[in-house]
């Protein structure tokens, strides 16, 4: 029990003692401390899978007058968004390590702070709480983006930020409207009341389209997409590889665990009206992607394609549906920052993003090709590969929805292939030009992280049991919940 | 059970020391690690395979551990060895062996030759799974799995665009067919609650299965097939991979991979069984497939070029002799057509070697003189492919359109046609290559030589199997038994049960079959020795001829109603429905109203204190006004 | 003792405050002259202190006139800063007009 404390609370006085300590040096600090935590939260995932719920949990005394509890709950589902937010940190601040920034104490700092603040939303088990975190996480991405962007046109980068951060809180602020609500109601925002709790359809349809708005925006989900592709594109990269491979599973995370169980009236008035959405963005994004010259645009447009095909599978509220969409979390993770990684060498090594300024980097750097092309392969499902087993279930649980709607959404396989080709056509094959003619082969750091990478894509597509064991319970509490 | 796993797993070995490590390793050493790796795994299907052609093997049937357990779906990652996986594992390690040895000889001088032999073992690989798992996910695995290793290998020399252009065009032409094997999939996964060939099986045999259903299923799965087999529509991708080195081609794009499709259908045959009406439509795509391929071969001019057409049309024959039910003809002629075809496109890569990297037909001629070992491999094995006895090709020919003629009379006439244009262009690639005299230019000449040993030994190999093949599956008038049909009279089990037509028919069908073989070898001969003509040249060919030059111009039709059309949308969905309409309009105009509200309000906050209290005073006034009075 | 209020009786009170409060409304809304928007206020205050007085009489209460003297001690308190402010702006601007006093403004 300890452990888990130990393991939430680090980032927070990591993230301090980052701060204080100076810019000399808060590189070495933030990837101690975060690399401390990672293993700290294997520990945690060994106490989850030997207890015999399959999860752990704390409670302790907040406001009691108010009926609010500061209790954390990790059970198999967030015990691996704990470890991929805990592994991808460290992993991201590696990515990072070539690389000066202005004012590093302050930067790390906010990068473990908001390591802080997903580790809550990924833990709480209180509404109250939950929504603390929410906003918290939200906080330092805003100034790291902001502030550490690379354009240096001080008003579009002020004006993307600003964008990102309004858009989202405006979601946000439904969501805090709806748990007033449900506390009004229910007297608690406790976990375990919420599962409980029996509102009728009319509350649960206008509060699903509360929670929805902060989930859809954060997910995002069409048409709520429009702040991902200029977020990614200007903020520095560490900003974009935490924005898409952790904060984005915030909100589908949301919807498994705070929106779909909470409300299963709301959730089936609306499910064929958000999946119909999902199936489009699906599309649309992988259309939009294959014509994208920006590297980071055209990644944000296929992550808005993945994600889609997520929240679409858990809406169907299947097992198949929800493991599949917490094990494509993981690979997305993994898999986005590899890409945004990739995007973030080129970027240092050849200053452009431009896809169609560049070519033959294979020739001069067949290492760092190779790693590109295993997270390529990665991002279009091939099997053995992490992405395939999360999008083959998710697309089987949508063909037990709609058999057409599947088809549909399948055509992503066919898409996905098509602009992640065609990229990595442009950008590796053919002659170098002057731009890539002295691209600098992978650096030994820079292959750790790739390895670390490729590591857990074939990890999770060879032997993906390693997940499903320890979900197959909390997917049944959430789904006996969402069909109560 | 051990033995299996280093049957698969020695080509990944194979694989990792030569990607890991390559670079530093000797060449010689690269190539004989790979080779030696494709031999182990050989070694051991002989074993297997010679098992069970005595009998003492039984097929192996395990579950290696789960692989996706999520709710009630639960898909092991399992193998299964019976006689039809043995067969193909045959083909696949002893031609992939053949085809390991020639490369050391062929890529010899390639400076990325390690990672050449590191994707044809991570192909060997992908293919052992794809024939050896128990269900269709692990077949699955292997059938993207390939799909990958040849989008690497067509685009080996990856500075050529162009060359990109096929790889990438392979692959995604695959996906199209693959989302239609992963619905296949989907379906009996919801329906039966297996994908487990084996549990399948008895689920269909136990429960009553509506036939639109099962219609449905393999229809979706021949749609999977028709990507991997290059079979109408999906089949462009196959002539444009003859970018990638032609030991490739040999072992990928004619012998192994493209023969999935065939695979696949002889391994659900108990399914395929079922649905007829697909099976009508599978041969009805064989037989035109069979047919358009085959008329295109005809005006090709680049060698290779030719044989991926009459890859093609091969392919075509086989579905035809799947749908026609005629499963064991069609596994036949997917053995023989290995032989004599990967002896052809290596013989075409050792005359590409002599020339210098000429492919045009048009530059040859003559080269017999040269290259007397390569000629002759070349000539059985257009012999073979012909179909004229007593080659292999004759016979599994033979047999697909003897099962045709019962089934179908005009299926058969296509098939005939298309064999008798198969023997035509065939003997127009030979004679403008190997007969006349030389039309290069003089460097070329010079440059002429026959290949090395490395290179000779596997044709002369490949001529032999092209040339006795046929022995396997010889009729039942000529051996007592059809070798082949009891050997997989376990997989396929109606075949035995087949009634046999009049012998005379038979030799009657025989006799047309090699009249029409000989007929096009001689039309072959007499327009291009006797009358010495040859391929016009470009631009010179006029309507038809002209159309079914440029192959259909297909490529341009798909150009024109897929690709362009979906670029189109992408710009305009990014500009005008993205940027303009979502993110213009409905997100920005939300801000910018509350923006202009803000205007409007902030007008009142003037500063000006006297406007504060008259306001204030006003306001007092009217609200005790409406109090009091 | 003839009682105040039954020679002028209440409502003229009532009525000349009211005259008063609106002359030190009016002065202070319309004039620019900060020392006479200072008068008006004195005024206004003035008019609710004759107010409190009366009904304080009125009601016979004592309190009222209690407040007459907090609010007349505010007001002298208030006069004191008011005017020592005034005097501070007239040396530096030389004016005491209102409108003159902009450099918050922006």
């Amino acid at each position: 029990m300890s452990l888990l404390l130990i393991t939430f609370i680090l980032p927070l006085i990591a993230s301090v003692a980052t701060f204080a300590l100076g810019n000399k040096m808060a590189k070495v600090l933030a990837l101690l401390f975060s690399a401390a935590t990672f293993v700290l939260s294997i520990g945690v995932y060994l106490s989850v899978a030997h207890s015999e719920t399959s999860s752990l949990q704390f409670t302790a005394n907040w406001i009691p007058e108010m009926n609010i509890h500061f209790s954390l709950l990790v059970d198999g589902l967030s015990i691996w968004l704990l470890l991929l937010t805990n592994f991808l940190v460290p992993v991201v601040v590696l990515a990072s390590y070539q690389k000066s920034f202005k004012n590093e104490a302050a930067l790390y700092a906010l990068v473990l702070l908001m390591q802080f603040g997903l580790v809550g939303v990924f833990t709480a088990a209180d509404g109250f709480l939950f929504y603390i975190f929410w906003e918290l996480a939200l906080l330092p991405i805003y100034f790291i983006v902001w502030l550490w962007s690379e354009n240096p046109d001080e008003q579009v980068r002020t004006r993307t930020a600003f964008k990102f951060f309004i858009y989202t809180i405006a979601g946000s602020l439904f969501m805090l409207l709806g748990f007033m609500y449900l506390y009004v109601k229910l007297g608690s925002l406790d976990l375990s009341t919420l599962y409980s709790s029996s509102l009728d359809s009319k509350d649960q349809i206008i509060l699903f389209a509360f929670f929805f708005a902060a989930f859809a925006i954060k997910i995002p989900i069409f048409p709520f997409h429009t702040w991902q592709a200029d977020t990614y594109r200007e903020s520095p990269t560490i900003g974009t590889m935490l924005l898409s491979g952790i904060m984005l599973k915030m909100g589908i995370y949301g919807l498994i665990r705070w929106l779909i169980p909470v409300l299963p009236l709301g959730t089936a008035f609306w499910t064929p009206y958000v999946i119909a959405l999902c199936v489009i963005g699906v599309i649309y994004g992988a259309i939009i992607a294959i014509r994208q010259d920006n590297l980071k645009s055209l990644l944000a447009y296929s992550s808005l394609s993945h994600v889609g095909l997520i929240a679409a599978g858990t809406l169907v509220l299947t097992n198949e549906g929800f493991q599949g969409a917490s094990i494509q979390m993981l690979a997305h993770g993994v898999n986005v920052v590899g890409a945004f990684f990739i995007a973030e060498i080129i970027l240092q090594r050849t200053g452009t993003l431009s896809i169609s300024q560049l070519g033959g980097i294979r020739t001069v750097a067949p290492k760092f090709f190779t790693c590109a092309v295993i997270m390529v392969l990665a991002s279009v499902a091939l099997p053995l590969t992490n992405g395939f087993v999360g999008e083959f279930l998710l697309l089987f649980s949508m063909f037990q929805y709609n058999t057409w709607l599947a088809v549909l959404a399948g055509t992503t396989i066919v898409l996905g292939a098509v602009y992640m080709l065609w990229m990595t056509q442009r950008v590796f094959m053919g002659n170098v030009n002057s731009r890539t003619e002295n691209f600098e082969d992978l650096k030994t750091t820079e292959l750790v992280v790739f390895v670390l990478l490729i590591a857990c894509v074939f990890i999770f597509g060879v032997y993906p049991k390693l997940v499903f064991d320890l979900l197959q319970t909390a997917s049944g509490t959430i789904l006996n919940a969402s069909l109560r | 059970m051990v033995n299996l796993y280093v049957l698969i797993l020695a080509p990944l070995v194979g694989f990792l020391i030569n990607g890991l490590m390559g670079k530093s390793l000797p060449k010689s050493v690269s190539g004989i690690i790979s080779s030696f790796a494709v031999f182990v795994s050989f070694v051991i299907s002989s074993i297997y395979f010679f098992g069970f052609v005595g009998g003492t093997q039984a097929p192996i049937d395990a579950n290696v551990f789960d692989w996706i357990t999520a709710g009630e779906t639960k898909i092991s990652f399992g193998l299964l060895l019976d006689q039809l996986s043995g067969l193909w594992l045959m083909i696949i390690t002893g031609i992939g062996f053949l085809i390991h040895v020639y490369s050391i000889g062929y890529m010899h001088d390639d400076e990325n030759f390690s990672r050449f032999f590191a994707y044809l073992n991570l192909f060997i690989f992908f293919m052992l799974l794809l024939v050896l798992g128990n269900n269709f996910l692990v077949m699955f695995i292997g059938w993207e799995g390939v799909g990958l290793c040849s989008y690497l290998l067509i685009g080996f020399w990856f500075k050529n665009q162009p060359y990109n252009d096929a790889a990438k065009k392979a692959f995604i032409m695959n996906r199209i067919g693959d989302l239609g094997f992963l619905i296949g999939m989907f379906l009996i996964l919801f329906y039966f609650k297996t994908l487990n060939y084996g549990q399948l099986k008895e689920a269909l045999a136990s429960t009553q299965t509506s036939h639109g259903l099962l219609i449905a299923i393999t229809m979706c799965l021949f749609v999977g097939a028709m990507g991997k087999s290059a079979q109408l529509p999906l089949y462009t991708w196959l002539p444009d991979a003859m970018a990638g080195p032609t030991p490739v081609s040999a072992l990928i794009h004619a012998a192994t991979m493209v023969t999935a499709g065939i695979f696949l259908i002889a391994r659900a045959n108990f399914l395929f069984s079922m649905a007829p009406e697909t099976l009508s439509f599978i041969a009805g795509v064989g037989a035109v497939t069979a047919l358009f391929a085959a008329t295109i071969g005809v005006l090709q001019n680049d060698i290779k070029k030719v044989l991926a057409y009459s890859t093609v049309s091969q392919l075509g024959l086989m579905f035809l002799a799947m749908g026609v039910g005629a499963y064991t003809s069609g596994v036949f002629h997917v053995t023989t057509h290995a032989f004599f075809k990967a002896c052809l496109f290596l013989g075409s890569g050792s005359v590409i070697h002599a020339m210098g990297g000429e492919q045009d037909i048009r530059n040859m001629g003559g080269l017999k003189k040269w290259m007397s070992i390569t000629f002759i491999t070349f000539l059985l094995s257009s012999i073979a492919i012909a179909g004229v006895p007593p080659f292999s090709g004759f016979f599994s020919k033979d047999e697909i359109l003897a099962h045709v003629f019962e089934a179908n009379k005009v299926l058969w006439v296509i098939g005939s046609l298309a064999s008798f244009l198969t023997a035509f262009y065939m003997f127009r690639l030979v004679i403008l290559t190997f007969f006349g005299s030389f039309r290069g230019t003089h460097e070329q000449e010079h440059h002429l030589h026959e290949s090395p040993a490395t290179i000779t030994i596997p044709l002369v190999i490949l001529a032999v199997l092209a040339v006795l093949g046929g022995l396997m599956g010889l009729p039942e008038f000529i051996s007592h038994t059809h070798w082949l049909n009891s050997f997989l009279a376990p997989i396929f089990p109606h075949a035995e049960g087949h009634e046999h037509m009049a012998i005379s028919t038979e030799f009657a069908l025989m006799g047309l079959a090699t009249a029409l073989a000989v007929i096009g070898i001689g039309i072959a001969y007499s327009l291009y020795v006797s009358k010495q003509q040859l391929p016009a040249k470009e631009g010179e060919l006029k309507g038809f001829a002209a159309l079914v030059y440029d192959k259909y111009r297909v490529d341009e039709l798909y150009n024109a109603v897929f690709v362009k059309p979906i670029s189109a949308l992408s710009s305009t969905l990014y500009t005008i429905v993205d940027k303009a309409l979502i993110d213009g309009q409905l997100v920005e105009g939300t801000a910018g109203l509350s923006m202009q509200l803000g205007k409007r309000i902030r007008s009142l906050q003037s500063g000006n204190i006297g406007f504060y209290l008259l306001v204030m005073v006003v306001a007092i006034s009217l609200i005790l006004t409406y109090v009091f009075i | 003792m003839l009682a105040i209020l039954d020679v002028v009786s209440i409502k003229y009170y009532l009525i000349l405050s009211a005259f008063l409060f609106t002359i030190g409304v009016f002065g202070v809304l319309f004039r620019r002259n900060a020392i006479t928007i200072f008068m008006c206020v004195e005024l206004m205050l003035n008019s609710v202190n004759l107010l409190l007085v009366a009904f304080s009489t009125y009601h016979h209460d004592a309190s009222g006139q209690v407040f007459v003297f907090f609010v007349m001690a505010v007001a002298a308190a208030e006069v004191a800063v008011g005017l020592a402010i005034l005097v501070t702006i007239f040396r530096n601007i030389h004016s005491v007009d209102i409108d003159d006093l902009k450099a918050l403004k922006n």
